[in-house]
């Protein structure tokens, strides 16, 4: 076995004040004018990596596990080199296509077609090589009726396969994947992971980025856990899944507090300070039960008045998958002013129709400023809490936790079965058909 | 700079594609069409015939006026529109920057590639008018693409440049239309570098444009060639290329960071 990439005590530093967007040279002049002589105010400087070092086996593929912030993403625009490290160094032997996006420079006015010759070549295949597999690309990619339409006309899920059946043909030595797993509905999903085998099993090697755990677990033999910029954990995937996930869970209660929480993003006018969990009566609830109405109380805190701010949650389970996601943008609620101070939003979930076991809340508020959205606060995996059994079907049988994340209200009809299957006397009969007829309220 | 080079090489079909782009997408979805690269040629033309040409009665050297101007505006139309385009080429792309590697120089290069399109559009109209003018042809007209030629390495020099700083200072995006509308009055497009009293001629070599227009028209019309001012012009070009090129080559780590 050959390393295929090699990572070398890599170190990223950013400097805050070079990231702004709106940097302009009168500026620059103005603060020399001003004072000539002292030295620029020194800019604040951020670690995202810090001495990071591996080295990958061809055909390996390895997980990249890790909270938001954590260096994951620069760590992949490093592997990429699409930005380089400040110290360190990092080799990679043949071919490395990264897709930290799907469809990377698709143009809306061009056709499917059109931008699968595009896009191919800014993913680094000749001309040649797409000609030759430009059948197979529309063929993946299931939208073969719509490939001389321009792509503005296509759902973004049309975009999103297309892109995909692009990157599937690619054919690297390397590929790094950031979380295009995260988009896309299950039978793409699928579609994406059987890709990513069919590497796998040709002697990739695969560098894969993901939030969503079971994912990781299923395609990767190795996991890295990347925190503050440095590898925590390097070894089998299952093992540093579960580490990593041990590390997130936060303190539980019927009310958690927030505000020690440092893996938080957003700009900060307006800070969730903690969670409640209430019955619909009012009354702190410790206990939630399968099925249960459940109010779901996010208490914050703004410094001064938002305007058109809108409060989200989403409901994801251990292993990262997302359940639901909620807003009050989604609602059609728009909330023109929020005063300063402090204050809450309730959700009341009618039924919490979730499978007994743990479940994550992630949390996030954003406002409008000068025209543009804003992120105010956003906690990922904020909050855990348990739901309990409870007799959701209205039968005593226990629902094992390994029976999915959520259930619906159901009813088995058994008429269709006639009465010949029944094994047992009359007594016996009605009693079947009593049990057939219980169903969940 | 070789190993640089050679990159560049490897990736000429990123390039092929995103100036195959460029063209592309240019006029979709306009009425006019590729019309629109004789529009704005054109009509300056006009405007310039009446005020300098029948008004003020600036000497065209014996060319018909309105051919005399509209010859050194299609080159002169492609460097101004161009090099905007290829200076805001990086940031117009940051998507790409951010998100994938490839040899950066291959998006200012396709932008000065892409504006070949209206060049040539314009072009075929100029051939028009020169029939019209009855122009007879001649051996030195095939020398013009050599004109051509050094109009997109000037614009690709200035651009590659510009774009470079552009990532960091926003400014340059403001300050290309106001460079290039000063740089139409120091280059001899209407009126000839004779126009000019002798003592000012020389400083008019500092602008290689200025060798490129007046070269160009002389190739077309059989005029004798300002071998000094176009000497001087190359030497320019060549120069704005290598700084050009160096400045991007150092920059071009941090675009992904910054721009």
């Amino acid at each position: 076995m050959t390393s295929s990439v090699i990572v070398e005590d890599v170190s990223k530093r950013y400097e805050i004040g070079a990231l702004h967007h709106e940097t302009s040279l009168r500026d620059e002049l103005v603060g020399l004018l001003r004072a000539p002589f002292r030295r620029r105010t020194p800019k604040e400087i951020i670690w995202a990596l810090r001495n990071v070092s591996f080295s990958v086996e061809e055909g390996e593929v390895v997980g990249i596990i890790g909270r938001n912030g954590a260096g994951k993403s620069t760590l992949l625009k490093i592997l990429s080199k699409i930005t380089y490290p400040t110290t360190g160094r990092v080799r990679a032997r043949g071919r490395v296509a990264s897709l930290l996006e799907v469809g990377t420079g698709f143009h809306s006015e061009l056709t499917g077609r059109e931008n699968i010759f595009l896009n191919g070549s800014i993913l680094g295949m000749k001309k040649r090589e797409v000609d030759a597999r430009l059948d197979a690309i529309v063929a993946f990619s299931g939208i073969e009726r719509f490939i001389d339409t321009p792509i503005k006309r296509y759902s973004s899920g049309m975009r999103l396969r297309l892109g995909f059946a692009v990157a599937a043909h690619l054919e690297p030595d390397v590929l790094i994947v950031d979380e295009v797993l995260a988009v896309g509905d299950a039978a793409f999903q699928k579609k994406c992971i059987s890709a990513m085998h069919d590497l796998q099993r040709g002697g990739r090697t695969v560098l894969f980025v993901s939030h969503n755990m079971s994912a990781v677990e299923n395609l990767c033999s190795r996991g890295i856990w990347v925190a503050d910029g440095s590898v925590q954990l390097d070894g089998p995937a299952n093992e540093v899944i579960e580490a990593y996930m041990s590390s997130v869970t936060p303190a539980e209660s019927a009310s958690s507090e927030l505000t020690m929480t440092d893996q938080r993003r957003g700009s900060g006018p307006l800070r969730f300070t903690h969670v409640e969990f209430r019955s619909t009566d009012g009354s702190l609830q410790p206990v939630t039960r399968s099925g249960n109405a459940v109010v779901i109380r996010l208490h914050y805190r703004t410094i001064e008045p938002i305007e058109y701010g809108h409060f989200g949650l989403s409901l994801s389970t251990e292993l990262g998958t997302v359940i639901t996601a909620t807003s009050t943008w989604y609602h059609c609620l728009d909330i023109p002013l929020i005063p300063p101070g402090e204050g809450h939003v309730d959700l009341e979930i009618y039924e919490l129709n979730l499978i007994p076991g743990r479940y994550y809340l992630s949390l996030k508020a954003d406002c409008l400023k000068a025209g543009e959205t804003h992120v105010c606060d956003s906690l990922e995996h904020a909050v855990y809490f348990d739901v309990e059994e409870a007799p959701i079907y209205g039968s005593s049988r226990r629902i094992l936790s390994g029976s999915g994340a959520v259930f619906f209200r159901q009813r088995w009809h058994l008429e269709g079965i006639g009465r010949a299957t029944a094994v047992e006397g009359n007594s016996a009969d009605a009693n079947n058909e009593a049990r057939a007829s219980r169903v969940a309220r | 700079m070789g190993e640089w080079l050679s990159e560049m090489w490897r990736a000429r079909e990123i390039l092929y594609f995103l100036a195959w782009r460029d063209v592309k997408v240019r006029y979709k979805q306009t009425a006019l069409g590729v019309a629109w690269a004789v529009v704005q040629p054109l009509l300056t033309m006009i405007i310039f015939a009446f005020f300098f040409g029948r008004l003020a009665r600036i000497p065209s050297e014996g060319i018909p006026y309105p051919l005399f101007s509209y010859s050194a505006l299609v080159l002169w139309t492609y460097f101004s529109a161009t090099l905007a385009q290829v200076g805001n080429s990086l940031v117009a792309n940051s998507d790409l920057l951010t998100k994938i590697y490839f040899p950066r120089v291959a998006l200012p290069a396709a932008a000065a590639l892409g504006g070949l399109l209206d060049l040539v559009v314009s072009s075929v109209f100029l051939i028009g008018m020169m029939i019209y003018y009855h122009v007879t042809p001649h051996w030195a007209m095939l020398l013009t693409p050599v004109f051509v030629g050094q109009t997109v390495l000037l614009v690709l020099a200035i651009g590659m440049l510009l774009a470079a700083i552009n990532v960091r200072y926003r400014d340059v995006k403001y300050t290309i239309p106001f460079l290039t509308q000063l740089g139409m009055f120091v280059t001899p497009i209407i009126y000839p570098v004779s126009f000019l009293p002798h003592r000012f001629q020389g400083w008019l070599a500092l602008n290689p444009m200025a060798g490129v227009v007046e070269g160009f028209r002389a190739c077309l019309f059989g005029r004798a060639i300002d071998w000094e001012l176009l000497g001087f012009s190359w030497i320019l070009t060549l120069l704005l290329l290598i700084i050009g090129a160096l400045h991007f080559r150092s920059t071009e780590r941090v675009f992904a960071d910054i721009v």
